[in-house]
């Protein structure tokens, strides 16, 4: 859900559901690396309820655009991540059998 | 022959390649935590893209930026529990990760419990709250959330069964979690007598086939040697078990690891250089040696960092008069991530399913937006 006004697109208020820090902290860190935004921040209103607000202000691009951007950014780095893991765990792998292998072999 | 064009372009290119270095001081607050005797300072970092764009330097970090110096390395990998280097990475998003592997990767775990008979010395609601936090060897991949109104089936329950008694006149016996037998075919307790003689009885699950059928290993329980309860002479415990799937954040029986945390890698930086007494007054004030001596020649000794990692922040050696000789940091982007699995999935798996679950989550928000 957005809060924003219709004569201004350049800064909104994002009200997403049942989420928290987790994706609200990733984004806002994302916004930030993002040169078009001016001011990004969160904030959860009540501890108890499911809900966190993403407020964005643009330089100048919607805000809309601008968190969808940084949203499909994160998701980029997601991916990156677990590529980079998966490798890392096939090198480890590799490196320890053959390790076991130099083991036997000396005895 | 040269081109005159390329040669203009490597001229426009100039400025962009030669990148503008902050300040030593402000490289240190923008990339490390430093840990001063009394409490550490610029903790907060710098997460704006344009802090020091003033000063021509591009705090950013694009995504290809992010892929190009982003780092895994595995120092410890085993069936339960894993230690890696995480390097080039938002603490903002290591947390995520965190707090994804504690309360929001789904496993199974034992939720509702059919009573037939306990006439143990432990009440009904405390022996299915311990069987509610017996790790169960099921992978929660292959089976789908129940929710209220649905019948429990082979895709969404796992059924288990626990018939112990001691017998009268015998030595007192413990229960062990191996006791618990998983029912392949579903629920065995019948709801009400058939209505004809014919029907078949309606039990608490309806399994349309068994699970043998659609999962390759059989189920079970992740430890044999949980023990659940102790009966005296002429006590039985006769239940079933309907462990189903869910996330940590409903219960904590749900989060597929013992704990799972992270610590910023610590820098030890000698900043004059310590010598003779002072250098072995060092080393003996450290407990967990990260210091070691270099001989000089001469019988000179000097102190040098040996053991970064080992360093737990105890402040012992930037507190006293010597103090300042020493500065305690860390390293902002780097981070040793440290995985305990319960045993549902081993925790590489775990992690990878972690990063899966934040890609949902943004899925849907960049659905919900469009």
């Amino acid at each position: 859900m957005e809060h924003g006004s219709l004569t201004d697109s350049t800064s909104s208020t994002f009200s997403i559901m049942e989420e928290d820090h987790t994706l609200a902290n990733s984004a806002r860190f994302v916004l930030n690396q993002d040169p078009r935004v001016a001011f990004c921040g969160y904030s959860i209103p009540h501890p108890a309820e499911k809900k966190v607000n993403i407020r964005v202000q643009t330089t100048g691009d919607a805000a809309k655009d601008v968190l969808k951007d940084a949203l499909q950014n994160l998701m980029i780095m997601c991916q990156h991540v677990r590529g980079t893991l998966d490798n890392a765990v096939a090198n480890h792998r590799a490196k320890n059998t053959t390790a076991e292998q130099m083991d036997v072999d000396r005895k | 022959m040269p081109k005159k064009g390329t040669k203009s372009k490597e001229v426009d290119n100039a400025p962009n390649q030669q990148e503008n270095k902050l300040p030593d001081y402000l490289e240190v607050q923008r990339t490390r935590v430093v840990c001063n005797a009394d409490a550490p300072i610029h903790t907060q970092g710098y997460q704006y893209s344009g802090t020091f764009a003033a000063m021509g330097v591009d705090n950013s970090v694009s995504v290809e930026k992010f892929c190009k110096n982003f780092k895994i390395e595995i120092n410890r990998l085993t069936e339960d529990d894993m230690e890696f280097d995480m390097i080039g990475i938002d603490a903002s998003i290591a947390n995520a990760f965190r707090r994804i592997l504690i309360a929001e990767v789904p496993t199974m775990a034992i939720e509702k419990i059919f009573m037939v008979d306990n006439t143990s010395v432990i009440a009904d609601e405390v022996l299915s709250h311990r069987l509610g936090l017996i790790p169960l060897r099921a992978d929660p991949r292959l089976f789908d959330y129940i929710s209220e109104n649905d019948v429990p089936n082979e895709r969404n329950t796992v059924v288990y069964k626990l018939h112990v008694s001691c017998p009268k006149g015998s030595q007192r016996i413990t229960v062990k979690s191996s006791e618990l037998e998983w029912l392949p075919e579903g629920s065995q307790l019948s709801m009400a007598a058939p209505a004809q003689s014919g029907d078949k009885q309606k039990t608490f699950t309806s399994f349309s086939q068994s699970q043998k059928e659609i999962l390759e290993e059989p189920l079970g329980v992740k430890f044999k040697d949980i023990t659940i309860a102790r009966l005296g002479p002429g006590q039985a415990i006769e239940l079933e078990a309907h462990a189903v799937k869910g996330v940590g954040k409903v219960h904590a029986k749900w989060s597929p690891v013992a704990t799972a945390w992270y610590r910023m890698l610590p820098e030890v930086v000698i900043l004059k250089d310590i010598e003779g007494d002072d250098a072995e007054e060092l080393v003996k004030k450290c407990p967990v040696n990260v210091f070691d001596i270099e001989d000089l020649g001469n019988g000179g000794k000097r102190a040098v960092v040996a053991k970064p990692r080992a360093c737990t922040l105890c402040r012992e050696c930037v507190m006293g008069p010597n103090g300042n000789q020493v500065e305690l940091r860390r390293v902002r982007d780097h981070f040793i991530f440290t995985i305990e699995s319960t045993g549902a999935l081993p925790p590489e798996v775990l992690f990878t399913e972690a990063v899966k679950i934040l890609e949902e989550k943004c899925e849907r928000v960049i659905s919900e937006l469009s």
